[in-house]
């Protein structure tokens, strides 16, 4: 069915034909409506789902975690403040391999105080071991979502899906859906390896361990994390096959014999587009390589791809205050160290706080990137 | 009234072997609280607290429980409850889970009466099915006798240490029972292990409540009180009867909540 969605409105919907058997939420802007659309559903019957009200978004996240350990399927959504609060809770949801799925309309921290969009919020939980998405369009919000649930369910992980604040959030599209049954039948019952509510057969969920056993939990950890990629390609391929929709976890967009590139996430995306296209007619060589998968970071395939440019300008919607370039620019200088070609690379932050971000901007980053003109190790776009 | 000679016919869910200390008033405590648990005949389903009963009770490969137990983090015990709490409902409510299950919250004093009051405020707003066990050893013990919303006026922690001009705590312990009768629930009660057919009979009620409940167990500490293990059940029935905070009974009725019964054990 062809609807007319916001991303919140499309996130509320795939959650409605998703089913999830708990959702504990908290209302925080610009990811409000998500829940309370959710919580429509709910009164009107059309789902099973128990909805918990909690009073806190610590207490949302721990409440999915106590849930999801029973052996239910379980979501919630949260933005900026929230998502900080719930940090503590991040890590035990992934420590205990649980595949809770997190709707987030990404906003700037505080302070200053800010509703609007950049990533700040998703990125200082990198390191929490849950799964990253960032979505491009609100298409791609719904069908990441759901393809999220199968994801995080057959990788034991948790998984957060982000659209950015506001320029998704609370942008109509025209989005294709699935039918409610499609979606049910894509997503089966949740299998979980244990129930705590299985009294029969007692388990003790979240021991402490100490020197002796630690390390080896949190190497386990990792190793379910690097082996997430071949579960995304198979769970987007089966997606594709029903909605004849594919999302490559990196694209290349006119790259072919592109000189300069820009790699990004996020709604921008389909602003550097934009500015790729008018540059384009005018003849420079000029790509853009969009990651939709941040956590696990998909080397690899990184890598294969940006070896072949000769210079690459990172962009990042958030800045990781006095670090060697932005998050995502750290990681792919890294990425690309021990290559021979060694291509150039710049750091460009933008729109933080929903700073605009216009396809004139990402013409000037393109053309400096271009040129390979750099005076500082961080450019930052558009600040006064 | 329960006879000593039944209960010890029951299954220590609660199993010896953890690493509490000798004379532990917290252990004692909830040995006999999973003792009364299987009063009701249901099984029970638990969640805790980081504090010295999840320490001593749970260290990998180990463990005391042998019902299932999740501990998620310090502030927690009823956020968890909240979510193992709606993963009942909903399984119960589509047929996928047939058999009726009690669930159990445990919390230390801090955990309760401090960093977690705003997530057990909540549970009990929202009405979820469980009983709450406060296990109140009036301080942080597990990070050294530290002072806690609990510590009565003048003892010493060691963030309330004695000296040239410090006495102690200069301030009274917060009302944590009145705060949680003010909530209205079905089922607030105090105990001590020390009066342990009291105690037992108040899980009984408190298991059988259609709705949030709520048992302060006063626990003494024979590392942040210092005094000899033998002393921890004479101390807590010392504590009791000399009023020193544990002596009321709340039987509390939703419609109106308040204190019908106030008797001093004994
Ligand atoms: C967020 C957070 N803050 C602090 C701690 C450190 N901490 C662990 S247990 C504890 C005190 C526990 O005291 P209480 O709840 O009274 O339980 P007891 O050990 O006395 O039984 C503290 C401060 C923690 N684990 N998590
Ligand atoms: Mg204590």
């Amino acid at each position: 069915m062809i609807l007319a969605k916001t991303g919140n409105e499309a996130f509320a919907y795939a959650m409605k034909q998703i089913n999830p058997d708990v959702v504990a939420a908290y209302p925080i802007t610009p990811s409000t409506e998500i829940v309370q659309l959710f919580s429509n559903y709910v009164s009107d019957g059309e789902v099973d789902t128990e909805y918990v009200p909690v009073e806190s978004e610590h207490s949302a996240m721990t409440a999915c975690i106590g849930a999801a350990v029973c052996g239910c399927r379980v979501m919630t959504a949260t933005a900026s403040q929230g998502l900080a609060l719930m940090h503590e809770m991040l890590f035990i949801a992934a420590g205990l391999r649980l595949p809770i799925v997190m709707a987030v309309a990404s906003r700037s921290l505080s302070s200053p105080l800010n509703i609007h969009g950049d990533h700040s919020d998703s990125v200082a939980s990198r390191d929490s071991g849950w799964l990253q998405f960032f979505c491009e369009t609100v298409q791609e919000g719904y069908d990441t979502l759901i393809q999220a649930v199968k994801i995080a369910e057959r990788a034991n992980l948790p998984a957060l899906v982000g659209i950015d604040g506001f320029i998704l959030s609370h942008c109509q599209e025209r989005i294709e859906t699935l039918e409610d049954q499609v979606v049910r039948d894509f997503l089966g019952r949740r299998k979980p390896a244990y129930n705590l509510l299985d009294w029969r057969n007692p388990i003790l969920v979240g021991p402490a361990t100490l020197q002796d056993y630690y390390f080896e939990f949190k190497r386990s950890e990792i190793e379910g994390m690097n082996q997430v990629l071949p579960i995304i390609e198979e769970v987007q391929a089966e997606f594709g096959r029903i909605a004849g929709r594919k999302y490559p976890v990196l694209e290349e967009y006119r790259c072919e014999d592109a000189e300069a590139v820009v790699v990004l996430m996020g709604s921008a995306c389909g602003t550097v587009r934009v500015a790729v296209d008018r540059m384009r007619a005018k003849g420079k060589k000029v790509g853009m390589v969009k990651l939709r998968v941040f956590r696990p970071l998909v080397h690899s395939l990184l890598k294969k791809s940006l070896v072949k440019f000769k210079k690459i300008g990172v962009m990042d919607r958030v800045d990781a205050v006095n670090s060697y370039g932005g998050p995502l620019f750290t990681e792919i200088t890294s990425v690309l160290y021990d290559t021979d070609e060694r291509p150039w690379v710049f750091s460009y932050v933008y729109g933080l706080g929903g700073k605009e971000f216009t396809p004139e901007d990402a013409e000037m980053v393109l053309e400096q990137v271009l040129t390979g003109k750099e005076d500082e190790l961080v450019t930052y776009v558009g600040v006064r | 009234m329960f006879k000593l000679a039944d209960l010890a016919k029951n299954k220590e869910l609660f199993s010896h072997g953890h690493r509490a200390c000798a004379g532990c008033g917290e252990a004692l405590g909830v040995r006999q609280i999973m003792l009364a648990a299987q009063t009701t005949g249901l099984p029970v389903v638990t969640t805790m607290c980081t504090g010295c009963l999840e320490i001593f009770s749970s260290i990998y490969p180990h463990s005391a429980w042998q019902v299932p137990m999740i501990h998620t983090a310090f502030e927690t015990s009823a956020s968890t409850a909240s979510g193992v709490e709606a993963a009942y409902r909903v399984l119960r409510r589509t047929g996928r889970l047939n058999e009726e299950i009690r669930i159990i919250a445990f919390g230390g004093d801090g955990g309760t009466y401090d960093i977690g009051l705003q997530a057990l405020s909540g549970a009990l707003e929202r009405r979820h099915r469980f009983l709450y066990v406060c296990t109140n050893n009036e301080a942080y013990m597990n990070t050294g006798v530290q002072r806690s919303g609990a510590t009565m006026f003048g003892a010493e922690t060691t963030t309330t240490p004695v000296g040239r001009k410090g006495y102690g705590k200069k301030q009274f312990e917060k009302d944590l029972t009145a705060i949680l009768v003010a909530h209205g629930i079905p089922y607030v009660a105090q105990g001590s292990p020390s009066f342990w057919n009291d105690l037992i009979t108040k899980m009984q009620k408190a298991l059988d409540t259609d709705g949030p409940s709520f048992i302060n167990v006063l626990a003494p500490c024979r590392l942040g009180w210092a005094f000899p293990p033998e002393e921890t059940i004479e101390l807590g029935r010392l504590a009791v009867n000399t009023l020193m905070g544990w002596v009321s009974v709340g039987m509390l009725t939703p419609e109106k909540s308040r204190v019908v019964a106030i008797c001093a054990v004994e």
